[in-house]
C-alpha cells in the first residue's frame, strides 16, 4: 500500500514517475511552465547563449514578462528589455509581455490562465510561489537553473518536508489574507519554513477570495518556504474556467500524511497587521502601534495589486482626501485589473482623493522607479519586503500592510486603520 | 578546493537586496555588480575586500529575491567563499550554479570573528580558524551537489550532455 503523502510529495512523486517520495530525496521532474522577467531573463539568456545550444525545449512553455523596471526607466533597462524581445522573436516565444499587454508577472500569469492546478512551475523570481494558491508546485530559482530548464524542460528538487497551517474562526472586520500571512511569518520567522513546503488550509482559507489566496501563497518565500500550497476547491476551478489552456491535475494531501509540524490559528483573534522595518516577520497589530507619520503609501505589487485589493482601497478613499504630507501611489497589477478598476469607478475615486495611479509595474516595490524613498522617509506598502534599502535610500523605512491599512494610512498621514476613519464594516 | 582569507562578518538574514540592491540590476555585467556588493550593509565593503577574503554570516544568508546577481556580485568582488549558519534555498542553488563556494557551518559561523584569518578546505571537509587556532568539521555535501561542482556547475554539466544540440563553432 502506498504511504499517505502531502500534496507537495504527491505532485513530485507523480511527476517524477514514482509511486512515492520521501522528504530529503532528490527528484527530477518535467516543468510545465518557466518564467523570467526583465531583470532575471537577460542573465538567463546570456547563460543560455554561452552554451551555444540552438533550440529551447518548448517555446510555448517559456513566459517572459517585462514588469520590473518598465516602462523602461533608463537606457540600461531598455537595453535589457531589447535583449529579451530579440530572444523571444528568435525562438518564437509567444508569451512575451511588454508594453500595454504587460502586467505584474504573478498577477498576470494566473489571470491569463497560463498556470493550472498540479503544474510544476519554476520562475526566475522568488515570488513564483504565488501559484501555490492554485495548487501548483511553483517556486523561485535563479537564472542558471532557468536557462538549464530552457534546454532540458526538466529540473531537480529536494523533496521538502511540509508544515501545515490551519486557519480557523471568523476574520475580524477589514482583516484579509495579507494580515494572515504577515501574522504567520511573524509567528514562525523569516526562516521558519526554510526549505519546507507550506500548506495553507482550514475553513478561513476556503472562504478567502482567490486574490487573497494568491496574496498568502505569494509571501511563503518571506518565511523561507519553497512553495505555499493550497488544495484546489470549487473556487479554484471556477477561477480557471474560461482561462486555462490546459487540463488541471488536482492533488490533495492524503489523510494521515506526515507533516513536520501542524500550526493552528484562531483567526478571530488576529488583528490587522503591520510589519515594521526591516523584516517581514517584525509584525505588530495595528491597534498597538504608536503614532508613526508617513511620507508615502504604495498599493500594488504581485502581493496586493489585484482588483479586490483596489476595491478595498476605493471603499476607504471614496469621498476622502489623501493627507497632504503623503504621496499615495496606486498600481493596478495588470491591464485587465486597470480596465476593470476604470469601469467600476475606482480610478476616479483614487484621482479625486489625490492619489497617483501608475501603470502596471513592480516599480517602487523593489526600489526600481515610480516612487523611490529619500533618506529618512517612511512608506506603508502592500508589497512583500521591507528590507534595508528595499524602496530606496538605505535609511528609508517600509512598513508592510494590507490594502485596508495602507489606504487608511494614506488619509491619516500616519499608520492607522479604517476604523479610525469611522469605517465600521467591510461588508 | 581550498581557500584562505580574512573574514568579513555579517549578521542574520542578510538579504539579496543588501547583497546587491535592485537599483543596480539594470546590468548583468559581473564587474559592474561587484562595485556595489554588500553596499547597503557596509558601503565601504568593496573598498576593503581583497581577493580570497571570506564572508561569514548568521542564519538565512541570501534570503529574499531570486536574483542570481547576488552570488555573481560576491564572487566578482573577490570573495572566495561564504560560510553561514544557514542559507536561503534559492541562494544556495544559485551559489552552486554560479560556482561560488558556500559552506553551512553553524558553530564556525558563530565563533569566527571579523578580521580572523580562515582557511576552508572543502576536500578535507574542514574550516580552520588560523587566528583562533580552531578547527571545525563541515557537513559533507550531498553527492548530487558534489557532482555539479566537479563538472564546474550546472551549465557545463548540461553542455556535455546536450552536445549534439550545439551550434558548430565558427
Amino acid at each position: 500500500m502506498k504511504r499517505p503523502m502531502t500534496m507537495a510529495e504527491k505532485i513530485l512523486a507523480d511527476r517524477a514517475g514514482v509511486a512515492a517520495v520521501e522528504p530529503g530525496e532528490l527528484v527530477e521532474v518535467p516543468v510545465d511552465l518557466t518564467l523570467a522577467n526583465d531583470i532575471t531573463a537577460p542573465l538567463a539568456i546570456k547563460i543560455f547563449e554561452e552554451t551555444r545550444i540552438s533550440r529551447v525545449f518548448d517555446p510555448e512553455r517559456i513566459v517572459l514578462v517585462m514588469d520590473h523596471f518598465t516602462p523602461n526607466k533608463d537606457i540600461k533597462s531598455a537595453e535589457q528589455v531589447r535583449i529579451c524581445r530579440e530572444f523571444a522573436r528568435r525562438f518564437g516565444i509567444r508569451h512575451y509581455y511588454e508594453g500595454g499587454a504587460c502586467g505584474i508577472e504573478h498577477a498576470l500569469l494566473p489571470e491569463l490562465g497560463l498556470v493550472v492546478p498540479g503544474d510544476i512551475v519554476i520562475g526566475a523570481d522568488s515570488h513564483t510561489c504565488t501559484y501555490g494558491a492554485l495548487g501548483a508546485f511553483a517556486t523561485g530559482v535563479g537564472s542558471t537553473d532557468l536557462a538549464a530548464t530552457w534546454i532540458t524542460g526538466r529540473t531537480w528538487f529536494k523533496v521538502p518536508e511540509t508544515i501545515k497551517f490551519v486557519y480557523r474562526g471568523r476574520l475580524k472586520p477589514w482583516v484579509s489574507g495579507k494580515d494572515l500571512i504577515l501574522y504567520t511569518i511573524g509567528d514562525i520567522g523569516v526562516d521558519g519554513a526554510l526549505y519546507r513546503a507550506m500548506e495553507f488550509s482550514g475553513e478561513v482559507i476556503r472562504r478567502l477570495s482567490m486574490a487573497e489566496r494568491f496574496t498568502m501563497s505569494n509571501m511563503a518565500i518571506e518565511a523561507g518556504g519553497k512553495v505555499g500550497l493550497m488544495e484546489p476547491d470549487r473556487k479554484t476551478l471556477n477561477y480557471i474556467r474560461g482561462r486555462a489552456g490546459r487540463e488541471p491535475r488536482i492533488y490533495r494531501s492524503d489523510r494521515g500524511a506526515r507533516y513536520l509540524e501542524v500550526r493552528e490559528y484562531d483567526c478571530s483573534k488576529i488583528d490587522l497587521q503591520v510589519a515594521f522595518p526591516h523584516l517581514p516577520s517584525n509584525v505588530k497589530p495595528v491597534t498597538e502601534i504608536p503614532e508613526i507619520p508617513i511620507d508615502q503609501v504604495v498599493i500594488g505589487s504581485c502581493t496586493n495589486g489585484r482588483l479586490e485589493d483596489l476595491a478595498v482601497a476605493a471603499k476607504i478613499l471614496k469621498g476622502r482626501r489623501v493627507n497632504p504630507n503623503v504621496r499615495a501611489i496606486i498600481i493596478p497589477a495588470t491591464p485587465q485589473v486597470y480596465r476593470e478598476a476604470l469601469r467600476r469607478g475606482y480610478l476616479r475615486v483614487f484621482l479625486e482623493a489625490g492619489a497617483i495611479v501608475s501603470p502596471p509595474t513592480c516599480g517602487p516595490c523593489l526600489g526600481g522607479h515610480m516612487g523611490i524613498l529619500a533618506r529618512g522617509e517612511r512608506a506603508v506598502a502592500t508589497t512583500n519586503r521591507n528590507f534595508v534599502g528595499r524602496m530606496g535610500h538605505p535609511e528609508s523605512e517600509v512598513y508592510l500592510a494590507g490594502p485596508a491599512v495602507a489606504a487608511a494610512s494614506a488619509v491619516l498621514g500616519r499608520i492607522g486603520s479604517p476604523e479610525e476613519l469611522g469605517l465600521k464594516e467591510e461588508a | 578546493m581550498r581557500f584562505r582569507g580574512r573574514v568579513f562578518k555579517f549578521g542574520d538574514n542578510i538579504d539579496t537586496d543588501v547583497i546587491i540592491p535592485a537599483r543596480y540590476l539594470n546590468t548583468t555585467d559581473p564587474r559592474e555588480l561587484a562595485k556595489h556588493c554588500m553596499e547597503d550593509a557596509d558601503p565601504e565593503f568593496v573598498k576593503k575586500v581583497r581577493p580570497g577574503d571570506i564572508i561569514v554570516a548568521g542564519k538565512n544568508f541570501g534570503c529574499g529575491s531570486s536574483r542570481e546577481h547576488a552570488p555573481v556580485a560576491i564572487k566578482a568582488c573577490g570573495v572566495s567563499c561564504v560560510i553561514a549558519e544557514s542559507f536561503a534555498r534559492i541562494f544556495y542553488r544559485n551559489a552552486f550554479n554560479t560556482g561560488l563556494p558556500i559552506v553551512e557551518a553553524p558553530e564556525a559561523s558563530r565563533e569566527i570573528r571579523e578580521g580572523d584569518e580562515v582557511e576552508v578546505d572543502l576536500e578535507a571537509g574542514e574550516i580552520r580558524n588560523l587566528t583562533q587556532g580552531k578547527i571545525y568539521r563541515v557537513k559533507p555535501l550531498p553527492p548530487f551537489m558534489k557532482e555539479l561542482l566537479r563538472d564546474g556547475g550546472l551549465i557545463p554539466h548540461l553542455v556535455c550532455k546536450y552536445r549534439n544540440l550545439r551550434l558548430e563553432d565558427e
